[in-house]
């Protein structure tokens, strides 16, 4: 960590977004996180992603659990929303928050013990109730905040910084959201920001549950010779196979990509994901064969990133499988919010 | 682009703005911070070894420094380097016993340097410590050349002009007072020198001839000529009503003077609009600030006279079109304007001219009779005779000239130890860094948002009730206090070590100004465009890494407005990044291999 935060010098051409913002304004509190830790990174991307976005900084929530991964939503959009809940609890929290306010952008920063781990189930429900949020798992293979202990993403093999090897089988993310039939399913690296940043703002966008895993060496702990996911072998063995450009409502698409090769995908606010297939035998929309050219790559050590999976058109986003009301409760009449007591007295009499 | 090859010791002293843009690459992030501990004397010797004249300089210097400095692009104002000068000299304290000894034992040579101007005291001043006998030739009874006789007294004090010229005079040069070299011929033959130094200025003021010029020339003067007749006190009056012809240093000078001998009303007549003007801005403003009236598009074009007697003078009234890149592409004369005036001063300029020196002595004068002089010794075509100065190039200002006598000094003294002239011991750069410990460095790395503090005025109801009342009052210490953190420390440097980066990033998400972009690497011109904030300002360099480890991309910093906060190494996990004080190395004459072997002492 730093003990100097960065000063509110900028460069005097920074640009402005719609809202007359620039990158500086979604900037946070200083971070404690170690000098080089692949997590502040991450913090960077989403900076620039919701200054791209034009995000309105009081319409960002931002949910977390614990780790140095959780720690971070105190590092970006200070004008934000934010919860640190428990250990792995992050999407009860997100859930509850949802729930009540639908217009808001919800972006969870977990890590890969924090979900994998003590908080699996609740990221595998998460998914199930697909819930219109960003989940981003900063993923590097180790509890970094109690220490370096292997976490549930670590691979057969790989070796602590004390010499141990790891025997137990990793939990990957992304086959489990694809399993559980998550609509937008990706990975990234936190040393990747072309790609990383339009990834984030997709999912920002995406009308429905969004999961990025991004790995996110752990410079302390986990970036030693023999680890699977330092620096050195992340820039090694990955490999991106769909580049997903985002593109917002207002630009028109610029004609650099090969024609017929990029695929548009139009969300519900006009905005576009522009999907370029880099590998010619990999299919994103299709969930069954992605998921096999997924495995069958892990199997040989390659690690694909980009955005692996999209389902194009989702009507069984959380709100609609629910039938929430339109408005942010916070925005109804009380009256409606709380129908009184006699209206409580009917209802207890349904079960009595 | 190819790594950046940083052994140039011209790479590092670049990124030092200022010190790059200083004729005399004065050390200023150095003395900034060295007034910022209350270091003042030292603060003051470090000046003074590059400019001589830290005094004088802190109120007059025409501050090539301040338009560079890096602080001017990263927010509105620069560093009021030129003020903080004045801040060292004005709280230093005896400094005298600090200087380079005078040997007792002299080294046999004899040095003449005519005139007392900045230029020739730089060269006593540099050759005195090495054994040298310098003596000056003055024509006029005080040293100082036009510092004394043409800068008025309310900018520029006698007594600040007497304390830095006597520091020189008082090593022992010899100060020949009210005498005119009449014959460069007689000098050469009788004089018994060893290397001649011209230093005798530029003191032909420039003419306009114009109808009437003659008739009415009781009230019609020439700027310089009429600024030292001031000084002398030779001149105590002037009309109520006085024309300025000009807009340059000396238009602002003569004007001010005016309001000061009696005039009540001022106008300076410039030919262009103002962005066309010499004077400096804060010139301008100090003028204007005195209900100076600046006229704008009038051309002189012709005296009026009445009865033998000045009455004014008509002007073309004149427009001009101008284009995009603010250059003129016409002109035209839209009318004539008449403006009575009591007196009118002609500032428009000043020429070198030198009728003592005889034209057969082997010294050549080019086809606009300018000696020929080497713009790096400063040797005219005769071995052993330097000029420099205004009387080398024309009219620049002190600074330039300081710069030329340290110049004209090396070759001197190589010349007078039979060393070739152009063997001169070539610039060089010193890197120690800056890191103290964890998360400390050694120098104050935050950024201070400070506006540049404004320098405080004597009154108008005060100021012209004599005329030499210095009008500024230099800082007070609180200004000094916050000015002296504006500064960037840009000779605090970012050094790469391309083989220690992991890639991670770290170092670009932090810096505050966007400096840092780690990217393929291409031909200057489309790397500049690909930047993480294009890097548009074209005088500034990039500095490229060799390719990294994992990617074979390439670290580029942008030296543009880098703030030297430190951050970037403060971040980096593997030290790739450190911050390393740079201290570059303008050699002097006692610098020179043969004046340190000469003195068994080896260079500083
Ligand atoms: C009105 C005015 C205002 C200025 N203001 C500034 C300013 O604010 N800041 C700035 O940096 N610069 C200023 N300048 C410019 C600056 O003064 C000169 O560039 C500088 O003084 C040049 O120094 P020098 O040593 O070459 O010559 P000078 O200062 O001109 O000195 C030459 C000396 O040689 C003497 N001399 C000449 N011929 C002979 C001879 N034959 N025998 C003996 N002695 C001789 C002269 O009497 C004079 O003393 C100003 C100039 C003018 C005219
Ligand atoms: C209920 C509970 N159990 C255990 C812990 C101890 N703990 C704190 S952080 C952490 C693991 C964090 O790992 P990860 O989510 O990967 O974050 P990282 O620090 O690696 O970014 C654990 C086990 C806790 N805080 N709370
Ligand atoms: S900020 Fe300081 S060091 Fe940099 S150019 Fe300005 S005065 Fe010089
Ligand atoms: S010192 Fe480093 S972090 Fe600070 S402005 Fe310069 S390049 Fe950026
Ligand atoms: S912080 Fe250091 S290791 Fe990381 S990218 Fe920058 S220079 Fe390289
Ligand atoms: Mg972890």
């Amino acid at each position: 960590m730093t003990f100097i935060p960065k000063p509110k010098v900028a460069h005097p051409s920074l640009p402005k977004n719609a809202l007359g913002l620039t990158r500086r304004d979604y900037e946070g509190a200083l971070s404690t996180l170690c000098a080089g830790c692949g997590h502040d990174s991450i913090t960077a991307a989403i900076i620039e992603a919701c200054w791209g976005i034009s995000a309105r900084p009081e319409n960002v929530v931002k949910l977390s659990g614990i780790g140095c991964s959780s720690k971070t939503t105190a590092y970006f959009v200070s004008g934000g929303h934010g919860f640190n809940s428990v250990h792995g609890r992050m999407p009860s929290i997100a859930m509850g928050a949802n729930a009540a306010n639908r217009d808001l952008y919800y972006v969870g920063v977990s890590g890969d013990g924090d979900s994998l781990s003590i908080g699996l189930g609740q990221f595998c429900h998460a998914i199930r109730r697909n819930l219109n949020m960003l989940y981003l798992i900063e993923n590097n293979g180790v509890y970094g905040l109690t220490k370096g202990q292997f976490s549930a993403s670590a691979d057969i093999g790989t070796k602590a910084k004390k010499g141990e090897v790891n025997q137990q089988p990793p939990i990957d993310p992304v086959l489990l959201a694809m399993n559980l039939g998550a609509g937008f399913v990706a990975r990234s690296f936190s040393g990747d920001k072309a790609q990383l940043v339009p990834l984030i703002q997709a999912g920002l966008k995406y009308p429905g549950f969004a999961v990025i895993d991004v790995l996110s060496p752990c410079v302390t702990f986990n970036d030693h010779e023999g680890s699977t996911k330092s620096y050195a072998y992340t820039r090694e063995h990955f490999e991106p196979v769909v580049q997903a450009d985002f593109v917002p409502f207002q630009r028109e698409i610029t004609a650099d990509y090969g024609a017929g090769q990029a695929m548009p995908v139009v969300l519900h606010d006009g905005s576009r994901i522009l999907l370029r297939k880099l590998a010619e035998d990999y299919d994103p929309t299709d969930a069954g064969r992605a998921y096999g050219y997924v495995q069958e790559h892990i199997a040989k050590g390659e690690v694909l990133t980009g955005l692996l999976h999209l389902r194009p058109t989702d009507q069984s986003e959380f709100h609609a499988l629910n039938r929430t009301p339109e408005q942010p409760l916070n925005q109804l009449p009380y009256a409606k919010l709380s129908p009184g007591s006699k209206a409580l007295e009917k209802v207890l009499a349904r079960y009595r | 682009m190819n790594p950046t090859d940083t052994s140039r010791p011209d790479y590092f002293h670049k990124v030092v703005d200022c010190q790059w843009a200083c004729p005399a690459h004065t050390d200023v992030p150095e003395y900034i911070r060295l007034i910022a501990q209350g270091r003042f004397t030292d603060a003051y010797l470090v000046n003074r070894k590059s400019n001589v004249f830290p005094g004088i300089l802190g109120r007059v210097c025409d501050r090539p420094c301040e338009p560079a400095c890096r602080r001017g692009r990263v927010e509105k104002k620069p560093v009021a380097i030129c003020r903080l000068k004045r801040v060292a000299a004005d709280h230093k304290d005896e400094f005298r016993d600090r200087l380079a000894p005078i040997p007792q034992i002299k080294n046999g040579k004899k040095i003449a340097c005519i005139g007392a101007g900045c230029a020739s005291l730089t060269v006593a001043n540099d050759l005195m410590p090495l054994g040298y006998e310098v003596t000056i030739f003055e024509q006029f009874g005080e040293p100082g050349g036009l510092m004394r006789t043409n800068i008025p007294s309310f900018r520029l004090p006698q007594g600040v002009l007497d304390e830095e010229i006597g520091a020189i005079i008082d090593m022992g040069v010899e100060l020949k007072l009210g005498h005119k070299i009449e014959s460069m011929r007689a000098l050469l033959a009788d004089g018994g020198f060893d290397a001649v130094f011209v230093g005798s200025g530029a003191p032909k003021g420039k003419e306009l001839k114009l109808p009437g010029r003659q008739e009415a020339a009781a009230n019609i003067h020439i700027g310089i000529a009429w600024l030292e007749s001031v000084a002398f006190d030779h001149v105590k009056s002037i009309g109520e009503r006085v024309l300025i012809i000009g807009v340059g240093n000396t238009a602002m000078d003569c004007c001010r003077s005016s309001l000061r001998l009696g005039a009540k009303n001022v106008k300076v007549m410039a030919r262009k609009p103002r962005q066309f003007f010499k004077a400096s801005e804060w010139e301008l403003e100090d003028a204007e600030e005195e209900n100076v009236q600046i006229v704008i598009n009038r051309s002189p074009k012709a005296f009026v006279v009445e009865g033998g007697k000045l009455k004014g003078m008509t002007f073309d009234v004149m427009e001009y079109d101008v284009d995009a890149r603010g250059r003129i592409t016409a002109e035209r004369i839209t009318g004539e304007e008449f403006l009575p005036a009591d007196d009118v001063i002609l500032a428009i300029g000043q020429e070198n001219a030198f009728p003592w020196i005889e034209r057969d002595l082997g010294i050549e004068f080019d086809k606009w009779d300018v000696p020929k002089v080497d713009p790096v010794t400063f040797e005219s075509t005769r071995p052993g005779v330097f000029f420099g100065g205004d009387a080398a190039f024309g009219p620049k200002n002190i600074i330039w000239a300081v710069e030329h006598g340290h110049q004209a000094a090396i070759s001197v003294h190589q010349y007078c130890q039979g060393l070739p002239v152009a063997d001169r011991l070539a610039p060089g750069v010193n890197l120690q860094s800056r890191k103290m410990g964890m998360h400390e460095w050694s120098y104050s790395n935050d950024y201070s948002p400070v506006e540049r503090r404004l320098m405080p005025h004597v009154s108008l109801k005060e100021r012209f009730k004599k005329i030499n009342i210095e009008v500024e009052l230099g800082f007070t210490a609180e200004q000094a206090a916050e000015e002296v953190q504006r500064c960037l420390n840009c000779d605090v440097q970012t050094i790469f070590d391309a083989k220690l980066c992991i890639e991670c990033d770290a170092c670009i998400d932090i810096c505050p100004v966007d400096c840092l972009t780690m990217t393929p690497n291409g031909e200057e011109a489309e790397l500049r465009t690909r930047l993480k904030a294009p890097a548009q300002n074209v005088t500034q360099a990039l500095y490229v890494s060799a390719p990294l480890k994992f990617t074979g991309r390439v670290m580029v910093k942008d030296e543009d407005v880098c703030v030297h906060c430190g951050l970037c190494a403060e971040r980096c996990p593997t030290a790739a990044w450190d911050m390393q004080k740079s201290h570059v190395k303008w050699p002097h004459a006692a610098d020179q291999p043969s004046a340190t072997a000469a003195a068994g002492l080896k260079s500083a």
